[in-house]
């Protein structure tokens, strides 16, 4: 099988993207897929449309059966990834096909720890790298218990990408920081995915604080749901993340039987679409104003 | 009798004390930590940091001891069942009667615990899962005693099933919301309020209900049960003069028992059984047997044995008791078991009824079924051993909350 890691030492494409973007001088629109939801050939279609709607970066959630981070709207859709056969081994493969379409946009898979404790941490990362993907966001791996991971992740080249909450205090902060690669997802409500959002001010207290503490770029999740929302969040940070909106366009669109139908994955798109126009237009009207 | 203890690692690896977990990262071994998100790392800090300073603060424990007595109801006797042990023939049977507490039940004295600590860390509601019902009306009642607003998950299966018990904790004044996600039953409504706890950071206090979940839950929940084991110990030598050949105690998260093993497990003469639910059989699917037929996986904030697919994807288990209705367990009995210290073995829905009905019948007492499952066990091993063998049990439960599920599995029609 070919590997599509990269060379050792080289750059990231998580890193490469991130300063082509703000050569651009905009942020970045990170979109998310749940592997297999609803099926694999839907999330697959998603995945592959994703990059020229406008995602400059993909999150790929791995379904768990117990998300406990994660609202009714990533809940169900695991429940639904699940049922349709997905595993991490299965999750993996998808990256690989998207590979063979795409070498440069960055995918990043997002879950919870047992999948990967129960795949093997040392045989996942060399795996993980070799289908093509570049960071991984483990919720339930706080940095007091990464290190069995982090061992093989970094000599594989995976970026592992840390939350920061608005509950991670300054002291905390450098703790958490240590060790982190890719970029710094700042999880922008004390609360879980989908459900409240953070508003400008609350942003704009938050951000600089994380700035302050690493050079990595900031990417704002949790809440943020409109072009506008998205468009707020890259005005302060590096990258908005939009995930359980994406979903509920997915969700709202699948037949009785819960299967996609022959539009659904353009109305995925076309919101892919809209979210990236406001991301594109935060930082124009923001360079206007300057 | 006193058999040696198996020799499942080399004692070169073994701890100077089986006390000695965890570490201060939370750690049995490779088993327990903290495996949360990072919104509620700082929160698991802060409960660690002040359960320290109240263990390290006598008026806490004086505070605790006096409504341990006067409200729970403690000591609880230590009972020899006469009847029961001459209709098993073999060694005596004695009960520590942990079912006489106020509520009903053993999970009250992790309550009252742990609502002073939140009572002193300033918290002003309370949130708790459910299985059985037993801690969500331990937590609903402590908190109706201290006039705190209480939030307790419960999954809709178990709403279901355990119907007198939601009502009793609607009367003590609490919210009991049905969690209707994946199985809806006990691990589902821990994901609810972990999921509560992320959303409601600053003024709510997750009351974990056993000695799972992130450090330092498993270790607080044990130290606050381990009244059973201290008052058990005393309790025997004075009546008997010796330790017991044998301790046993059910095991659903493992929160009685660890309460009644830990002040023994230092005492490696004394044999310690936990005692799983096998459902419909081992080997049937359907059963809660985490020990005896899962591996190690990271669930609810620890690493511990778990119901797992060969991806990693959580099983639901299954038990005739909804308080052993879960497919993980505490990290220390998974640190127990890799030790050898402690066996475990696994008891069917069918044999706990049996026992539940032999109970009632030869003692008077009516108990749970999470304890019937650890009865069940004793009948097995009693009939084996000569009459001067002492086996000690513990009785945590009462089973009033069980008629409806034992005359259903009977087929009595109430």
């Amino acid at each position: 099988m070919t590997s599509n890691r990269l060379p050792a030492g080289g750059p990231n494409r998580i890193a490469t993207r991130f300063a082509a973007v703000a050569a651009e001088g905009r942020g970045a629109l990170i979109t998310f897929v749940e592997a297999y939801d609803p099926d694999r050939a839907t999330s697959e279609a998603l995945l592959a449309g994703m990059p020229a709607a406008g995602a400059d970066l993909i999150e790929i959630g791995v379904p768990f059966t117990d998300p406990m981070a994660d609202g009714p709207t990533i809940q169900r859709a695991a429940q639904r990834g699940l049922k349709a056969g997905a595993t991490l081994p299965a999750t993996l493969d998808m990256v690989r096909g998207f590979r063979s379409l795409d070498a440069a946009t960055p995918i990043v898979l997002m879950g919870y720890y047992n999948p990967v404790l129960s795949y093997g941490p040392e045989r996942f990362a060399a795996d993980a790298a070799d289908a093509g993907v570049d960071g991984l966001i483990i919720v339930d791996l706080p940095p007091e218990e990464a290190d069995e991971l982090t061992v093989h992740t970094g000599p594989a080249g995976l970026e592992l990408i840390r939350l920061v909450a608005p509950t991670t205090d300054d002291k905390r902060l450098p703790v958490v920081l240590a060790g982190s690669g890719g970029f710094v997802y700042y999880v922008s409500i004390t609360g879980i995915t989908g459900t409240r959002s953070a508003s400008e001010a609350q942003l704009a207290d938050a951000i600089p604080r994380i700035r302050r503490a690493t050079t990595l770029p900031v990417a704002v999740g949790f809440g943020v749901r409109t072009p506008e929302q998205a468009a707020a969040a890259v005005r302060l940070a590096d990258a908005a993340v939009v995930a359980s909106a994406l979903i509920d366009t997915l969700s709202g669109d699948l037949d009785e039987a819960g299967r996609a139908k022959p539009g659904t994955v353009e109305k995925v798109l076309d919101q892919v679409r809209a979210l990236a126009a406001g991301v594109r237009g935060a930082r124009r009207n923001n360079q206007a104003a300057e | 009798m006193n058999k040696p203890l198996s020799p499942a690692l080399p004692n070169s690896l073994k701890p100077n004390s089986f006390k000695s977990g965890p570490d201060e990262r939370g750690h049995f071994g490779t088993f327990g930590g903290r495996y949360v998100a990072e919104t509620l790392m700082p929160l698991i800090l802060e409960v660690e940091k002040a359960y320290e300073a109240c263990k390290a603060d006598p008026s806490f424990q004086a505070e605790l001891d006096r409504y341990l007595a006067d409200y729970v109801g403690r000591p609880s006797p230590l009972w020899f069942a006469e009847r029961l042990t001459k209709a098993l023939g073999g060694a005596q049977v004695w009960f520590k009667r942990d079912e006489l507490n106020h509520t009903g039940a053993h999970k009250i004295n992790n309550c009252m615990g742990q609502i002073l600590l939140a009572r002193r860390m300033g918290k002003t509601r309370i949130i708790a899962e459910t299985g059985a019902g037993q801690h969500g009306v331990a937590t609903a009642t402590v908190c109706a005693l201290f006039g705190l607003p209480c939030t307790i998950y419960m999954g809709a299966t178990d709403v279901a099933r355990q119907s007198p018990n939601v009502f009793r904790m609607k009367l003590l004044g609490a919210e009991v919301k049905p969690v209707t996600s994946g199985a809806a039953t006990l691990k589902d409504a821990m994901n609810e309020a972990l999921r509560d706890w992320v959303a409601n950071v600053t003024d709510t206090y997750y009351l974990i209900g056993t000695v799972a979940g992130p450090h330092p839950y498993p270790a607080m929940v044990r130290d606050f049960q381990s009244v059973i084991g201290i008052e058990a110990k005393q309790q025997m030598l004075r009546a008997t003069g010796r330790l017991p050949d044998i301790a046993v105690a059910a095991i659903g998260g493992g929160s009685n028992a660890m309460g009644l093993f830990y002040p023994f497990l230092d005492d490696t003469g004394v044999r310690l059984v936990g005692v799983e639910a096998a459902g419909h059989g081992l080997d049937s699917g359907q059963h809660a047997a985490s020990l005896s037929k899962g591996r190690p996986g990271v669930l609810h904030g620890n690493r511990t044995y778990l119901l797992q697919d060969e991806f990693g994807q959580i099983l639901e288990a299954h038990s005739i008791s909804a308080g052993l209705d879960y497919p993980g367990v505490g990290p220390e009995h998974s640190w127990l078991h890799e030790l050898g210290r402690v066996e475990y073995v696994a008891v069917t829905d069918g044999e706990a009824l049996e026992a539940f009905q032999l109970c009632t019948r030869t003692e008077g007492i009516i108990p749970a079924l999470e304890p019937a499952h650890a009865l069940a066990h004793v009948a097995k091993i009693a009939t084996t051993l000569p009459d001067d063998a002492i086996i000690l049990m513990n009785l945590c439960g009462r089973g009033d909350k069980d008629i409806f599920t034992v005359a259903e599995a009977l087929g009595v029609k109430l």
